[in-house]
């Protein structure tokens, strides 16, 4: 069983709600990188996978996904 | 070896600053002192005790006495040394045979009406007035028994002037008989504590002290307990009971008070191990001699009869306990620990750091996650209080840390106190405010209640913003619109310290009609008008100073809450001088310290990113091992990886989760979801209910190491009695890391200081040996700064240029609605202390016996609520019951309680959403129903049956 599915896709959201108001980069990476910094590898890669697999989000929250980092497989 | 120190001298009146320097003789011993300063004061400084009663260096000269008089040349009569003024050539006589005549026919008209019962006196021994009899070379009362307040009866019958002891407190007596009516208690109530709850009653003959109206006792009265008369009284007529009952001390240890964030200097008054009194150090630097009822009086739980000593395990948590050895019980933990990674990987398991332990204790925890587990799974308390203060201010100005020290109060002209209660929170502190207050600075307030200071005696007008939970990212910026729309900011200011072209999208950001208090007033039903005057008061102020507590920070939005403050003193140049700057006041003791020393998955010590390559090369050479990159979990996200069936084991020190941590079910069920729960505790906490092994811990007054207070002081925590459970906590871990493979060898805390100074760049000058010399540091403690860094950003920010972030208003998903019509926020209470364990197990409950629902006339009478009804409190997370209390400190629509107690278990109630940046829980605003109930909920019936299980020990087996 993963990391509760809609969990980290609202924690995102939060993030993206954040972000989106901020002049300095563009916030899909901001949120990313806020992510990358905080969550654990095995978070990111749940919530990665989730966005994948098609789960509902906010435009930002899905673009942030492809600025997650991953461990090697 | 304990080291007997000598307790601070009373040099009898307040010491004065000033840039002017007077010379003066005194019995022939020239001494400079500043302008300002009393001759009774000099002659202390030139080491002369003038005799005094009424005189003592915690509140100003009052000169009623008339003990302290002297002889000045070329002045006329003998005037009172203590209210007095040094002028320059001055030359003063203290004891001629004038002098000496008067005060010995004072003493005795004192003596006449005292009663001489002093072998059997509570105070004998540590008596003023038997000292003076004695230095003023009393041998004789010619007066006739009279008329007096201390003989229970006359020949005639009982004596009408006999008023008979006050035990109501129960930390303290109230002897009349005793009383010289020097009125030291009434003015240290005024001045340091700021209440004026005594007062003298009658004139003349017919003068006493009365706490309150005629009919009032100390504990009817509004006496919070501080205990400040106390420690004036120069006799035995306000005495700690500990001192009636044990005698008087023998040694004292300087130690730190383990409550809150304030971090008061306390020195234990030692008898052998037993503790007689704990009295505020005058020479702390956060509380210059005072202290609140829980430093000073609130210890005994520390010797409580439910402190657990042993060692105890169990297989599931449905056992009961068995009281085992401590090899035994760290072998089953180790095995245990270990296991949970071999059947579910190397990240399954993770530790709690406790921010109640010292730095050192903390540090071993971390270093046991990061160098043993080789995980980053370190959480700490901070997450559910202070973790937004670390965002935001290391975001906006560079470091996760308040700007100030608490004796920059002295200087400010405005505070702007937001989501903080400090004369419940932080006493210590709100006293030294609203000494201040008095002193005419202004007071602005931000929080849904109607919290006590704003009912300073004394002072001037406090404007209140009675702002609706959750909405104070939109009233700070709105603020922000009325400083920049009306160009009230200090552009030389921004222009030097922050990014100028940052500001102007700022300013854009603030313009936008969004942000205007008009439109804001809507959702924060805050009157635009108020708004904008707390905003011009803010910006007017020369010199204006932000304070603020977890109604800031524990909210989803509580990190941009943090950079909208940072922003407001940055627009208005406040930062950098002492009266200005932006400070939290930390909840618990040693909250800043726990978060310094690398409690977070994603920090080292000293606030480094674990993925720093630096950073970690250094821990990797100190430690001599492989160190993980990548953040580790926090503290919901274990318990959310717990219920995922990934993460199988926690070693909890001195925190009590189940009952801290909001929305419980979730929380018990991730507990009970682990194979493997460790808690260290003094007692069977909560969370020890879901623990399978329980390590005694020791209490603050059995360990050495160092606590760091909300103005990032280290302060020395010292050992003044042996750990009733046989080990300091450090040496605990250090016991465990070992059954784990570490081979660590610490004997003394100082050690590990030293590896922490070694290893962190803002800790690199600490160490015992500076700590014992300079009292305390606060860090940055470095080459740049080996004394410290009381101020901090005064000649530009750590991070450079400060940050200007747009904070725009993000409404919490939390919402009240038909079924939810309410907010509750939830707070503390003066006598109690966060989840309770210490305090409840004191006389403490005496003021706060159980957790009360506070909620407006006219909810209540909408619902059929009269006050001290049984009332239920449900949310969408869960419903628990309590006691109701109608009043209109809250606003209609919201209700507050307190979650000192875990038969209420207010945190059943709240949810799991959280900040954004760094998951710190909304405790501040959940919605919530209200309505009448008949006794305690299913919910608190089935968890008090669990806790009556799950806190079953096995008698020991018979030798």
């Amino acid at each position: 069983m993963s990391h509760d599915h809609s969990k980290l896709i609202r924690m995102a959201t939060q993030m993206a709600q954040f972000f989106t108001s901020q002049p300095d980069r563009p916030a899909p990476e901001a949120v990313a990188a806020h992510i990358n910094e905080s969550w654990t590898p095995r978070m990111r890669q749940d919530f990665v996978a989730q966005i994948r697999a098609g789960a509902e989000a906010d435009p930002v929250v899905r673009e942030a996904a492809a600025f997650i980092r991953l461990p090697a497989a | 070896m304990k080291d007997f120190i000598i307790p601070d001298r009373d040099m009898g009146t307040p010491a004065v600053k000033s840039d002017v320097t007077v010379n003066l003789i005194v019995d022939g011993i020239p001494v400079s002192v500043p302008a300002g300063t009393s001759v009774m004061r000099a002659a202390a400084v030139a080491g002369i005790s003038v005799p005094k009663l009424c005189a003592t260096d915690h509140v100003s000269a009052f000169g009623s006495c008339r003990l302290c008089v002297v002889q000045i040349d070329g002045m006329r009569g003998l005037p009172a040394s203590c209210t007095t003024p040094v002028t320059e050539g001055m030359v003063v006589h203290t004891q001629t045979d004038e002098v000496a005549q008067i005060r010995k026919g004072v003493m005795e008209l004192y003596i006449s009406d005292h009663p001489l019962d002093c072998l059997t006196c509570a105070a004998n021994g540590d008596c003023e007035l038997q000292d003076m009899a004695g230095a003023v070379g009393l041998r004789e009362v010619r007066y006739e028994p009279g008329a007096n307040h201390f003989a229970r009866r006359d020949a005639e019958g009982p004596n009408p002037e006999y008023r008979p002891k006050d035990q109501s407190n129960p930390y303290f007596t109230f002897d009349p008989a005793k009383c010289i009516v020097c009125s030291r208690c009434v003015r240290a109530c005024e001045e340091v504590q700021g209440t004026f709850a005594l007062t003298i009653e009658g004139r003349g003959f017919d003068s006493r002290v009365s706490a309150g109206m005629a009919s009032d006792s100390f504990l009817s009265s509004d006496c919070v307990s501080c205990g400040a008369c106390v420690q004036v009284c120069p006799t035995a007529t306000l005495i700690e009971n500990s001192v009636i009952q044990i005698g008087t001390p023998e040694h004292i240890v300087k130690t730190t008070c383990a409550y809150c964030g304030v971090g008061c200097s306390f020195d234990a008054h030692m008898r052998g191990e037993e503790v007689v009194r704990m009295v505020p150090s005058k020479d702390g630097k956060a509380n210059h001699g005072h202290s609140c009822v829980k430093g000073r009086f609130a210890w005994g739980y520390a010797t409580h009869r439910e402190r657990q000593t042993q060692p105890m395990v169990r297989e599931r948590i449905t056992d009961p306990w068995r009281v085992v050895t401590w090899d035994e019980a760290l072998d089953f933990a180790a095995s245990r620990l270990r296991q949970a990674q071999a059947d579910f990987g190397r990240d399954a398991i993770g530790v709690i750091t406790s921010s109640r332990c010292t730095n050192e204790e903390t540090y071993l925890v971390q270093k046991l996650a990061r160098a043993v587990f080789h995980n980053n799974n370190t959480d700490t308390c901070a997450r559910v209080c202070h973790s937004p203060t670390g965002y935001g201010l290391k975001t906006t100005f560079g470091t996760s840390a308040g700007t100030h020290d608490f004796d920059s109060v002295d200087e400010t002209d405005l505070a702007l106190v937001i989501g903080a209660n400090p004369t419940d929170g932080h006493p210590v502190f709100a006293s030294r405010l609203r000494k201040r207050l008095r002193e005419g600075a202004g007071l602005i307030v931000l929080d849904p209640r109607q919290i006590d200071l704003l009912n300073s005696p004394h002072m001037g007008e406090g404007l209140h913003l009675p702002l609706r939970p959750g909405t104070n990212v939109a009233v700070l910026t709105a603020m922000a619109h009325v400083i920049v729309a009306e160009k009230l900011y200090d552009e030389a200011f921004i222009r030097e310290r922050c990014d100028w072209d940052e500001f102007l999208a700022y300013a854009e950001f603030l313009l936008d009609p969004r942000h205007a208090p008009e439109e804001v007033e809507k959702l924060s039903k805050v009157p635009a008008e108020l708004i904008r005057k707390a905003a011009r008061a803010y910006a007017a102020a020369p010199r204006a100073s932000i304070y603020y507590g977890l109604g800031v920070t524990e909210h989803s939005q509580g990190s941009t809450t943090v950079m909208a403050i940072a922003n407001l003193a940055m627009l208005t140049g406040n930062i950098g001088e002492p009266g200005t700057g932006v400070n939290p006041l930390r909840g618990q003791n040693n909250v800043q310290g726990s978060c310094d020393m690398g409690s977070f998955p994603h920090e080292y010590p000293g606030y480094r990113h674990v993925s720093d390559p630096e950073a970690r090369a250094i821990y990797e050479r100190a430690w001599g091992v492989e160190l993980s990159p990548e953040p580790g979990l926090r503290i919901p996200n274990m318990f959310d990886e717990a219920l995922a069936g990934r993460f199988k084991g926690l070693y909890c020190q001195g925190e009590d989760i189940v009952q801290s941590d909001p929305d419980t079910r979730h929380v018990t069920s991730a507990l009970a979801a682990m194979d493997i729960v460790i808690v260290q505790d003094l007692f069977l906490n909560e969370t020890a209910n879901y623990a399978h092994v329980f390590l005694p811990g020791s209490s603050f007054l059995e360990k050495n190491g160092t606590f760091t207070n909300a103005e990032r002081r280290i302060n020395m925590v010292r050992r003044a009695m042996t750990p009733k459970n046989g080990y300091e906590d450090w040496e605990v871990t250090q016991l465990l890391a070992n059954r784990m493979g570490a081979a660590w060898s610490y004997t003394h805390p100082r050690e590990i200081m030293a590896e922490i100074a070694l290893t962190t760049p803002s800790f690199a000058g600490v160490s015992y040996d500076l700590l014992d010399r300079e009292g305390s540091v606060q860090w940055p403690c470095n080459d740049k700064a080996p004394l410290g860094t009381p101020v901090m950003h005064i000649d530009g920010f750590v991070r450079g240029r400060g940050k200007f972030v747009h904070t725009e208003y993000v409404a919490t998903e939390e919402r009240t609605g038909a079924r939810f019509p309410l907010l509750l926020t939830t707070g503390r209470i003066l006598s109690q202390y966060n989840v309770g364990a210490q305090t409840r197990r004191t006389e403490n409950v005496v003021w706060h016996p159980e957790d009360i629902l506070e909620i407006h006339p006219s909810d209540a009478e909408n619902r059929g609520i009269r006050e001290g009804d049984w009332v239920r409190v449900a949310s969408r997370s869960g419903d628990t019951s309590l006691r109701a209390h109608i009043t209109e400190r809250v606003a209609p629509g919201v209700v507050y309680t307190t979650f000192h107690h875990p038969t209420t278990q207010a945190n059943v109630v709240t949810t799991d959403n959280s900040d954004w940046a760094t998951n710190c829980p909304e405790f501040k605003v959940t919605a919530v129903q209200v309505s009448p109930s008949n006794g305690p909920s299913e919910w608190q019936e089935e968890y008090r049956h669990h806790s009556d299980l799950a806190r079953r020990i096995l008698p020991t087996a018979a030798e």
